[in-house]
């Protein structure tokens, strides 16, 4: 087996890996690149665990081949928090407990991210229709949608 | 093992060259939330994959100086969201586009893997069958045009011959006065696949329709084109009598399978109630763009 080398940005910094051509991009971040925080949980884009940016636009690593990362900008859930700052998406997901077990957490980060960056100002269900792709098995999503609501009002008012 | 060869060209005649020479290995990439979903369940081995990512018209959206779109096979419908006019022009494919799946899909999923994927129950095809749409392909013999309820023959099956490529989806100008609107049923609020779809395209004057197109999805082994139910539309003024008529013409063309999504009886019936549903959103929608 031939390994191909991908040049490619993540998180802002450029980046190279090996991989084989069928691996997926979550393999890839999970496996030579060390970024740990995108999860896997379903690998067929059902569930959202493993949520990233390719080109600032939202889509799951698991159903992305590793080898199209070449040229193009990532971002993980790994780039959200600058240095010791927390988003404040993640600062409010702590103060409100919206997770338990956590592994769907860093999907519903990005994804959360990923819509107010579109729109500052979402109403309750465009924010459950932007996150119908992201499961959660533990909260009953109301403490996640509300921490995204009250978190989009926070950053508004800023 | 066989090794995955992964290739990304630059220009449709080298995808075209490598996807004939690879024959029935090759598989291509567009958004990948069909093949990569295939790949992992092991329903599918390829030994070559062809990302067309790469080759600018299969992503380009494009809107003519006649106002009629042409959309890149591969342009996924958040791209097609994204764009400051196609929804104003064509809110009923956009509409059923952003269907498919969930946003992170949506990111990746285009049009023209919808329909290559050939399912009966492809959201946008029901809605691009309804706008009249064409589809570009390219092969080994060069370039032709298909019309979108040609390319669907049986469930995972389309009429693309081997080695050709889908390219791009045209539609055609918007008279004024026309517009066209998409429902499905599914029995939950999202991200499900459709029980029924319907994709309704109309033009009115004074009223009066004076153009219909109807497409009907996931009530037969492929997507149909109900041209009894544009016929019972079109001269009328989409009164109780007229819709009765298409809506008895949709039930009529259902040949649906019985799942535990729906049974025979229940989309034979749906395929009536979402006909008049989306006739009179399209209505509405028409009568806005004058």
């Amino acid at each position: 087996m031939s390994k191909v080398h991908v040049t490619t940005t993540i998180n802002g910094e450029p980046m190279e890996f090996l991989c084989e051509p069928s691996d997926t991009m979550l393999d890839a971040l999970r496996g030579p690149l060390g970024l740990t925080g995108s999860k896997e949980g379903c690998s067929s884009g059902d569930c959202g665990a493993c949520s990233i940016t390719l080109d600032d636009r939202l889509i799951c690593s698991c159903l992305m081949l590793a080898v199209e990362a070449e040229g193009h900008r990532i971002g993980t859930i790994e780039g959200m928090a600058k240095g010791e700052h927390l988003h404040p998406l993640q600062q409010k997901f702590l103060e409100e407990a919206a997770l338990q077990c956590g592994i769907c957490t860093s999907g519903m980060l990005v994804a959360s991210e990923a819509l107010l960056k579109k729109n500052p100002d979402p109403s309750e269900e465009e924010v459950r229709f932007w996150l119908a792709g992201n499961l959660c098995r533990c909260t009953g999503y109301d403490k996640i949608v509300r921490a995204v609501m009250e978190t989009a009002q926070d950053m508004r008012a800023q | 093992m066989t090794e995955l060869r992964y290739l990304a060209p630059n220009t449709l005649d080298e995808a075209v060259g490598a996807f004939a020479a690879a024959g029935s290995a090759a598989r291509i990439l567009a958004g990948g939330t069909d093949l990569l979903v295939q790949m992992r369940s092991g329903a599918l081995k390829p030994g070559v994959i062809v990302d067309i990512k790469k080759i600018p018209e299969m992503t380009a959206i494009e809107q003519g100086a006649d106002g009629g779109f042409r959309v890149g096979a591969a342009a996924s419908g958040m791209a097609l969201a994204e764009h400051r006019s196609f929804g104003k022009v064509w809110p009923g494919v956009l509409e059923a586009i952003n269907l498919i799946g969930s946003k992170q899909v949506q990111g990746r999923a285009s049009a023209g893997g919808n329909l290559c994927n050939g399912s009966p129950a492809g959201d946008s095809v029901p809605a691009l069958v309804a706008a009249g749409a064409i589809v570009t392909v390219q092969g080994p013999n060069g370039r032709r045009e298909i019309k979108v309820e040609d390319v669907p023959t049986a469930p995972g099956r389309t009429s693309l011959k081997p080695g050709e490529i889908m390219v791009s989806f045209t539609l055609p100008p918007r008279a004024a006065g026309s517009s066209d609107a998409y429902l499905r049923m599914i029995p939950r609020t999202e991200m499900d696949i459709a029980v029924v779809g319907v994709g309704v395209n109309l033009t009115l004057k004074d009223g009066v329709v004076t153009a219909a197109r109807v497409g009907l999805g996931a009530v037969a082994p492929t997507v149909l084109l109900v041209q009894d139910a544009a016929r019972a539309l079109i001269g009328s003024k989409l009164d109780d009598a007229a819709l009765a008529k298409a809506a008895a013409a949709c039930s009529a063309a259902c040949r649906p399978i019985d799942d535990k999504r729906g049974t025979i009886a229940y989309r034979t019936k749906v395929a009536g109630v979402l006909l008049r549903r989306t006739a009179a959103i399209a209505a509405q929608r028409a009568a806005q763009n004058k």
